[in-house]
């Protein structure tokens, strides 16, 4: 494996340093090559190599370039990209369902590239808990089996883990359908029982790979709205795949962009539809509802009270002009969560704001 | 021209050679350690002689209650359950029931162990792709070679009689439990075993809960055809000494009793119809939950 690992640190090490049991994910440098022989062409990859020379010329494909995150703990962290992106390769790394070749990835203390075989089985085990495109439900277990899976496999008790997989089968809406079989449900029902299945494992580390994706559009929002709901009261680190940009901004408290295997643009959704970093990228947000997107507080002006009602300085534009239009006023200002307030913002910033850029629309 | 009109071969000289070669040489050994050998098998044929008694010696209501009984846990049917208890009365009140017992007292034998050997060769073979790529051709020869050939050296090695003729049954009905667990492991999704993997399952854990339960309807199958083989195969090991229906049938053959081969055939046409019946419908049973009931 890499040169860069540092095999000092133990795969598994003290309490983690983040309080409330949550887990911040760091990845740093992370190269993944497929092919017979990737340890041979990385050194030129990482010189700079294209994607298309390591295809073309050396029969390899480039999984991975030079992949740098942070996620932050009790955060969503969203991963974004289109097909062939590299995005569900990148969430395979974090619990090593796919090797790297060469990068360092830390879940809290621990080193997860460092550990055994049997310390990763407990890292998996204990430490996360998955959630797949396709649910991967097991057929010939019923809902409550699936569910208790997770437990199942750490050899909980068996009255334990019913317990626990009844609370979260309730909580996915699902009560009445424990004894019925995954093909016997919908898709967003399945989906229902996959996410209890992760919950029920009560893992710091939930990971969303295009949980949503094969699901219809109501059933998408219904589904988004349950998982922001239960992260309010877990504060887990989620990790969400996506190629849907709305469910990106929707669900993200800090958003990847990711393009051909290397991340193109990381940020808040805002940053991102505020300045997008390149072409690709503001094509990529030109048909996005500003207004559900950017917050008051980057918006207003700091210091100035004016006339109006107050607004919480985290409500996105689109609710602050509802309040205003109700109010019948021009301004409102802007407060923090305790209500002190900061500063203020005008409707037409607001409509301003919501417009898309002219040079923007032209890319 | 002439040359291509005629095959070359070894001469005639040299063939026998050749022959006298081999089987002198397997005559020898099995001299040398075909009572070893016998000893070996001694477990199983204390297990056949058991098997054999339990059946003919136990009240004939008690073994077709019995047999019922299983017919129905198995089929949940009262159909194939009524079906099989027929069956068994008109073979009995034809005077056929010693040797209907035997016969299903070998099969059994013979199932039990060709699953004790099959299924753990079949799971090896899922998991090591060469072992598949070595075994494979065996089985291959194990279900074409006419099996009166390998009759011959199971003889010379242990003699006429029960042992031998099992031997020659589970060789001849083994492959297709074997292939079956083999395909049905192979078969079982990725992406389940990809989500078993991200739930920290170990190897033991992914085999006995995900992979094993997806491949046994597949399994089933196989487990049904090894009986069907078995059973076909009970008839021509008659020829070495095993007992039960197949006996008659040679009778019949040589005496050219049209009435008596009749009545036998007919009666592994029977037994071989509930076995069938019953495994199939066990193994439909076992698919249920993979219905898709919502579209």
């Amino acid at each position: 494996m890499a040169d860069n690992l540092n095999p000092a640190s133990a795969a598994k090490a003290g309490p983690d340093s983040v309080p409330g049991n949550a887990v911040n994910i760091s990845i740093k440098h992370l190269y993944k090559i497929f092919g017979p022989n990737p340890a041979q062409h990385l050194a030129a990859v990482q010189q700079g190599m294209s994607k298309q020379e390591l295809r073309d010329v050396h029969g390899h494909v480039l999984g991975l370039r030079d992949i740098s995150i942070d996620m932050p703990a009790g955060g969503i962290q969203v991963v974004m990209g289109l097909s062939g992106s590299g995005k569900s390769t990148l969430i395979r790394h974090i619990n090593r369902l796919i090797e790297p070749t060469a990068g360092e990835l830390w879940a809290g203390e621990h080193n997860v590239l460092a550990m055994s075989p049997r310390a990763l089985r407990h890292f998996r085990r204990e430490r996360t808990a998955m959630v797949f495109q396709n649910f991967a439900l097991f057929p010939h277990l019923t809902v409550q089996q699936n569910t208790e899976y997770g437990l199942q496999v750490q050899h909980v008790k068996h009255k334990k883990r019913q317990e626990a997989a009844a609370r979260w089968i309730e909580r996915v809406g699902l009560k009445g359908y424990e004894d019925s079989y995954p093909n016997q449900l919908s898709g967003g029902m399945q989906q229902r029982v996959g996410l209890a299945r992760a919950l029920t494992n009560d893992a710091p580390i939930l990971l969303m790979d295009e949980a949503f994706s094969a699901l219809d559009p109501m059933i998408r929002s219904d589904m988004q709205s349950v998982l922001l709901d239960l992260q309010q009261e877990l504060g887990k680190t989620i990790v969400f795949i996506t190629h849907d940009l709305e469910e990106a901004l929707r669900l993200g408290d800090r958003i990847a962009i990711l393009r051909d295997g290397e991340v193109v643009q990381q940020g808040t959704g805002q940053q991102i539809v505020l300045k997008p970093a390149d072409d690709y990228i503001s094509s990529f947000i030109k048909d996005v509802n500003r207004g559900r997107v950017i917050r008051c507080r980057t918006l207003m002006t700091p210091g100035v009270t004016v006339d109006g009602p107050s607004v919480d300085a985290g409500l996105v534009l689109e609710e602050v002009a509802r309040v205003l239009s109700a109010e019948g006023k021009d301004a409102a200002n802007v407060t923090n969560s305790r209500g002190k307030p900061l500063g203020s913002i005008t409707m037409s910033d607001l409509i301003a704001a919501m417009v898309p850029p002219k040079a923007e629309e032209a890319t | 021209m002439r040359t291509l009109a005629e095959f070359p071969t070894l001469g005639t000289e040299q063939l026998s050679q050749l022959r006298r070669f081999i089987d002198g040489g397997f005559r020898s050994f099995s001299r040398e350690y075909g009572e070893t050998l016998e000893r070996l098998f001694d477990p199983l044929r204390e297990f056949l002689i058991f098997s054999e008694r339990l059946m003919t010696q136990s009240p004939w209501p008690v073994v077709i209650g019995a047999i019922a009984l299983i017919a129905w846990l198995a089929s949940r049917s009262w159909k194939i359950t009524l079906g099989t208890v027929l069956t068994l009365l008109a073979i009995g009140y034809f005077g056929m029931w010693i040797d209907t017992m035997k016969t299903i007292s070998m099969i059994f034998v013979c199932t039990v162990v060709a699953l004790a050997l099959g299924l753990p060769i079949g799971i090896a073979m899922s998991r090591w792709d060469r072992l598949q790529r070595a075994i494979n051709p065996v089985l291959d020869v194990m279900q074409t070679m006419p099996s009166f050939v390998y009759l011959i050296p199971v003889v010379m090695l242990l003699g006429i009689g029960r042992v031998a003729g099992m031997i020659a049954v589970v060789v001849y009905a083994i492959p297709p439990v074997i292939r079956f667990t083999n395909l049905g492991i192979r078969l079982v999704s990725k992406d389940l075993l990809e989500a078993a993997d991200a739930f920290g399952a170990s190897m033991w854990q992914k085999m006995f809960k995900v992979q094993l339960p997806l491949a046994l309807p597949t399994i089933m199958a196989g487990i049904n055809q090894t009986i069907m083989l078995s059973l076909a195969m009970v008839v021509i090991a008659s020829m070495i000494g095993v007992q039960g229906l197949g006996q008659p049938v040679l009778k019949a053959i040589a005496n050219q009793y049209f009435t008596m081969g009749m009545f036998n055939g007919l009666a592994i046409v029977g037994i071989a119809i509930i076995f069938d019946r019953v495994s199939q419908t066990y193994g439909k049973r076992l698919q249920k939950h993979l219905e898709v009931v919502h579209g």
